[in-house]
């Protein structure tokens, strides 16, 4: 194992990412802090509780996991769409590393970032609404596995894009609508009996409904299903990203 | 000296169908400094990025110090360095933190007095703090020597490292080749510049069209390149080459009509003199007579040409 080079990618990423400080910290922890002081003060005044929990309060898990999606997949795709747009990825393809190693520095470097951003919101959302953390040791695994999940994904988004637009296609149109649709500011349980149906299709409710379990100890779908639907989306793009790296799919010629 | 990389039978045809290496087959010894010479689109950047994990080889195999490429990836490339055609670099970042970031990434532990004597040798320790982006084209040109010096390779390869670059800078760069070469690391460089194979190589591979099509030692390149031809249009033709002048390097062509005299411009002597006053000996007279030098150049275009 090549430890150096999982360090040093790691290494770079995280650097790169505490040199624009506001562009890639300040910004999106204050976006989401102003979703939850919006929706939760006005629909709040309206809607007071769901499931017996304040609505400020309910809305936070939705919001972090809205973070972590979006962060986890961008910061990936980007960190390594940017070698191959300078042409400096023919030092990571001519380096003694594996497929693995360069997976761990990128994906790990991109889940940290958006596990640090999730961590800044829920410190900021707890001074504002009364938060209590049920199971603190799920909440970090479900932090974590979708994290290092949507950062896989957003690696293979990198990958496959071949203009700075497609980077940004997949988590603008694809991860943003399904997490407002997948329960991040209500309860699936509101919805008419069909839409409710139509819902269990969006993987985001399950990490939603998981996320917010390990808070609340509500959930709209069983935790034991959330889990398991998070593993598999993980493995899945495992197997896609060494499927890449097997054939050198848009990195060899 | 013993080979320290052997390719055989390499093949590539890329996925357009076209195909950029046929069947080459080359051996680069361990110290020397070797010259890929070829013009543009003959397949030299095609052919280092096969040895160096970058493009995927059709066929073939490529072993380095006896370890293939492929199953031992990683001792491999451990002992190469690459410096690339284009000038690919993190504009954002600066000679210091990427330069570190490229010996990290080739697995070596952190050696800050080993890299601050590398952008010292490439005179870019001044600008070791800058963004990459404020530094000139030689400085970038010299950065990307450092990033594939920074593990310390044995082998490095440079692929056009004076193309499009001034006279001035072309002779530093030759100047820090040497020096490399002087502390035993192998060199391969790919030039479409004759004059950088002369200056630089110890051997020279001519590549075109996707074929090694000569691979020679320098020296015996530029003895070659030393020969120069006297023509003499003959008064009257000759059926055969005269016994009188059986000691000289001859050829009768165009019907008997030419006699052609082969010899070495940097011999002590030419023998044009004796030549003439031998052929008057023996009654053969010319009416018109010219010279012609092969050049390195002129059989780099020759083979090139053949190859069209
Ligand atoms: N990725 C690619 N796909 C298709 N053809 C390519 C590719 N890269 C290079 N070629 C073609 O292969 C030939 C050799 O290219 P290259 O190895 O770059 O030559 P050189 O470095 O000698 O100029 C050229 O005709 C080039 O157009
Ligand atoms: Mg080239």
């Amino acid at each position: 194992m090549n430890i150096e080079a999982v360090r040093a990618i790691y290494g770079f990423e995280m650097s790169r990412w505490g040199r624009t400080l506001m562009q890639s910290i300040v910004s999106p922890v204050l976006s989401t802090c102003l979703y939850f002081i919006v929706f939760g003060s006005a629909i709040g005044s309206r809607i007071s509780q769901v499931d017996g929990i304040d609505y400020g309060a309910f809305i936070v898990p939705g919001l972090v996991m809205m973070l972590l999606l979006t962060q986890s997949t961008l910061n990936a795709s980007f960190g390594i769409y940017f070698p191959r747009f300078t042409g400096t990825i023919y030092e990571h393809l001519s380096a003694p590393v594996s497929a693995f190693e360069i997976v761990l520095g990128y994906v790990g470097a991109a889940a940290t970032k958006s596990v640090i951003l999730g961590l800044l919101v829920l410190v900021t959302a707890s001074l504002f609404v009364p938060l209590r953390i049920a199971h603190p040791f799920w909440m970090i695994v479900f932090l974590l596995l979708t994290a290092i999940t949507f950062s896989m994904l957003g690696f293979i988004i990198g990958i496959w894009a071949d203009g700075f637009e497609k980077l940004q296609i997949i988590p603008l149109l694809v991860i943003t609508p399904l997490t407002f649709l997948g329960g991040t500011f209500y309860s699936v349980k509101m919805l008419p009996p069909f839409w409710q149906t139509v819902t269990l299709f969006n993987p985001v409710v399950y990490l939603i409904s998981g996320f917010r379990w390990s808070f609340f100890e509500i959930s709209d779908v069983n935790v034991g299903v959330s889990l398991l639907m998070t593993s598999l989306f993980l493995a899945v793009c495992m197997a896609v990203a060494w499927w890449i790296f097997r054939t050198g799919y848009r990195l060899k010629a | 000296m013993p080979a320290v990389i052997r390719v055989e039978g390499l093949s590539k045809t890329y996925a357009s169908g076209f195909t950029a290496l046929k069947d080459i087959n080359l051996e680069i010894s361990q110290g020397e400094i070797f010259a890929l010479l070829g013009p543009n689109g003959a397949g030299k950047t095609t052919l280092i990025g096969c040895i160096c994990g970058i493009v995927n080889p059709t066929a073939g195999k490529i072993t380095v110090d006896g370890k293939d490429i492929v199953a031992d990836y990683r001792a491999v490339r451990a002992m190469i360095g690459l410096v690339p055609q284009e000038l690919a670099t993190d504009m954002f970042e600066t000679p210091w933190a990427t330069v570190n970031f490229s010996r990290g990434l080739f697995g070596k532990p952190q050696n800050h007095a080993y890299v601050e004597k590398v952008l010292r040798a490439l005179t870019l320790w001044e600008k070791k703090d800058s963004r990459i982006m404020t530094l000139s084209g030689g400085m970038k040109r010299r950065l990307l020597i450092a990033k594939a010096l920074a593990h310390e390779p044995r082998i490095l390869f440079l692929d056009e490292p004076t193309a499009g670059v001034d006279v001035e800078l072309r002779r530093e760069m030759w100047e820090i080749v040497r020096k490399l070469r002087a502390e035993g690391v192998t060199i391969i460089l790919t030039t479409h510049y004759i004059e950088e194979a002369e200056e630089m190589a110890d051997r020279v591979g001519v590549i075109a069209k996707g074929e090694i099509i000569l691979v020679e030692e320098k020296n015996e390149l530029m003895r070659k390149l030393g020969k120069k031809q006297l023509v003499l249009q003959l008064s009257a033709p000759l059926t055969e080459i005269p016994a009188g002048l059986g000691a000289y390097d001859l050829h009768l062509g165009a019907d008997g009509n030419e006699l052609t005299y082969t010899y070495d411009t940097r011999a002590e002597r030419t023998g044009i003199t004796a030549l003439l006053n031998d052929m008057r000996a023996a009654g053969v007279t010319f009416k018109d007579l010219s010279t012609m030098q092969s050049s390195l150049e002129d059989i780099f275009v020759d083979l090139v040409r053949e190859k069209r």
